[in-house]
């Protein structure tokens, strides 16, 4: 080895040198200006109180300590951690159906293309365009999912009047969604399972489901093993590492996420019921200019999104079946 | 061969069962649930006003699908004027555009720098790049955003100081050119703003740079024989054999530029530099309840996802699976 590397010369090995240096050059730059300067300014800011207009103070952990003092953010029905973990339950209903969805679409029947494109839709249009969609579609009093649950709720309400059992009028106890503190969250959690569940999970699986080899489920079908069995004993397994990425991946944008939804469609209400920690940031960022309190819950996220990342580099190879 | 053939026709004769009927049932159903509301939203965008709120108790459930009204393209040109929709498309095309090219250029450059050449501290430089992936936006948006809301006033500050008269070079917000306001050159409401924090991306250089290890070296190697630089072999090798992986990169970015919410929202006040959907929650701010011009602000902002979707699925389609595949 050392020989070989005696034999290169040596101006030509710097020379090698310099290029690459100048390769990496505007992305490093780049890089130093968007991302490292500005983590290390925003540890900085974590620890003072700045408004923009008069100096910024120091203040040491006042900022932390306000954080974990702060009522609105842990009180726990509709603080803005519980918000955010709560929309997070959606997760695994939302993995479940897109590997459902890839399982029926990987079969060799004619047309799947187009359900798939079908099944993408939602997830590539997502935007502000789709919300205010939703916006629409959940109006209590004449969006599309209230009549059409009215017109089920009526039909079972005279069925049920029939043999003398008389319901609540439709109009009397429909959810009022959005303007509702307690519908507001399973609201946004709808919209989020059309948003994602035909999306990029479902290709991930699609991809997944592709490298599971036949021959497993031709052997466990002449062993007598149905399909209930083959789903469990062949599929899952084999895509334990695809379900793996997606959930990490889905917990760690969980907790970022919930920005959009609360800054179109909700103003984080009703009462706080859809504040998320990233709308919340915003919120004192941008809104109310507390930057060094909107910094130090920005390094809180850092610090879950740090610590599941390092859950997932450590545990991933212990909990899944890779090949 | 023949023998194949009949298999294959027996397996699909077999195939058309009960349960294969009840997949495709399944199938549209959902297809239908995940469609419809698009349905609603060109509906809604198409009809009269007056036409909104009826129900199909009373008009019966074909003129509620098809009001009287439909279709009506008033909405869509009283939305488009409203707004200056216009101004925003250029935006977005413009931002979006110069983000994807400078993504794609430096993430490549680099990418080509940690994936071919020799340098002391590479791969340190390149697990630093990996191990900013997973910080937040949040974390770092705040700092770019109060060096962006400052910058115009400290460059001024010191072009006053240097020249001992008042600058307001940077900091004044009226940049016209042939009565079209062109923002600041630098600061909230300027394109730098807009362009340059999204210009450099680890996510890109990681993706390239996987894609750049799994290229062969041959054609590289000969090229080197016969006398190629660096700059040769990354211009005319490595970038022409990684055309699809560059069109995943550039497709990704130019809809994840074409959607940006936050950050053109915090640095834009004047509709004149605002990006599609910023403009859409702005004109959505005028007009709350008015459905029929909401949803026609939105089919508005839609489209032209949609079609970028319908011409680069193929691409897409791999872009997600190659992301995938660095879990």
């Amino acid at each position: 080895m050392a020989k070989k590397k005696e034999s290169v010369p040596t101006t030509w090995r710097k020379h090698a040198a310099l290029a690459g240096y100048l390769f990496i050059l505007p992305n490093v730059l780049g890089f130093l200006a968007f991302t490292s300067l500005p983590v290390l300014a925003s540890l900085l800011l974590s620890f003072s109180k700045w408004d923009l207009l008069s100096p910024p103070r120091w203040v040491w952990f006042k900022n932390y300590i306000a954080l974990f003092h702060d009522t609105d953010f842990w009180r726990v029905p509709n603080g803005y951690f519980y918000n955010t973990v709560f929309m997070m339950m959606a997760i695994p209903v939302s993995i479940m159906l897109s590997l459902f969805l890839a399982v029926i679409l990987n079969q060799k029947l004619p047309g799947m293309i187009l359900y798939r494109t079908l099944f993408f839709l939602p997830s590539i249009t997502a935007g502000i365009g789709t919300m205010i969609l939703w916006m629409w579609l959940l109006n209590p009093q004449f969006g599309l999912i209230n009549l059409i649950l009215g017109n089920i709720y009526n039909a079972f309400a005279w069925l049920a009047s029939g043999v003398g059992w008389h319901w609540a009028a439709w109009e009397s106890i429909r959810p009022l969604w959005l303007s509702d503190e307690n519908w507001a969250k399973p609201a946004l959690i709808l919209m989020g399972l059309w948003g994602s569940m035909g999306g990029m999970n479902m290709i991930l699986y699609l991809a997944a489901l592709q490298g599971v080899p036949q021959e497993l489920y031709e052997s466990a079908k002449i062993d007598g093993a149905n399909a209930w069995q083959r789903f469990w004993k062949i599929t899952w397994p084999m895509v334990s590492p695809t379900t793996f990425f997606i959930f990490v991946m889905a917990i760690i944008g969980g907790f970022q996420g919930g920005f959009m939804a609360a800054q179109v469609m909700t103003g984080g209400g009703p009462n706080g019921a859809t504040t998320t920690i990233s709308f919340y940031i915003y919120e004192n960022a941008y809104l109310w200019f507390r930057m060094g309190y909107a910094s130090s819950i920005a390094w809180f996220l850092f610090g879950i999104v740090l610590i599941l990342t390092l859950f997932n580099w450590k545990f991933s190879q212990k909990l899944v079946f890779y090949g | 061969m023949d023998e194949q053939q009949e298999i294959v026709r027996v397996r699909v004769r077999k195939g058309i069962s009960i349960w294969t009927i009840i997949t495709y049932l399944f199938l549209t159903a959902l297809a239908v649930t995940m469609v419809f509301p698009f349905y609603w939203m060109v509906r809604t965008s198409l009809i009269d006003p007056k036409d909104v709120f009826i129900s199909p108790h009373r008009v019966g459930y074909l003129r509620w699908l098809l009001p009287e009204s439909f279709p009506k393209v008033d909405n869509f040109t009283q939305a488009l004027t409203a707004v200056p929709f216009g101004r925003a498309y250029i935006n977005s095309i413009l931002i979006s555009a110069c983000v994807t090219f400078g993504q794609v250029f430096t993430s490549s450059l680099a990418a080509f720098g940690f994936a071919r050449l020799k340098f002391p501290g590479r791969d340190k430089i390149f697990l630093a790049y990996l191990a900013t992936m997973m910080i937040p936006g949040a974390v770092t948006m705040i700092p770019v955003f109060i060096l962006t809301s400052k910058l115009p006033f400290w460059l001024d500050d010191a072009i006053s100081w240097l020249t001992h008269t008042r600058s307001v070079i940077f900091s004044s917000s009226y940049y016209m050119f042939h009565n079209t306001y062109v923002g600041r050159p630098l600061g909230l409401d300027s394109y730098f703003t807009l362009i340059v924090p999204g210009m450099f991306s680890a996510y890109g250089t990681f993706l390239l740079r996987q894609f750049f290890m799994s290229v062969e070296k041959d054609y590289e190697e000969a090229a080197r024989i016969d006398g190629a630089g660096t700059w040769l072999v990354y211009w005319k090798i490595m970038l022409p054999l990684s055309r699809p992986a560059i069109a995943t990169l550039a497709i990704f970015t130019f809809m994840g530029s074409w959607r940006a919410y936050m950050w053109p929202l915090i640095v834009t006040f004047r509709e004149d530099l605002m990006t599609v959907p910023i403009l859409v929650r702005f004109f959505q701010s005028k007009y709350s309840t008015d459905w029929t011009l909401l949803m026609a602000a939105s089919i508005v902002q839609i489209t032209p996802v949609l079609i970028a979707f319908i011409i680069g699925q193929k691409y897409f389609i791999r872009g997600v699976r190659i992301g995938g595949i660095k879990g």
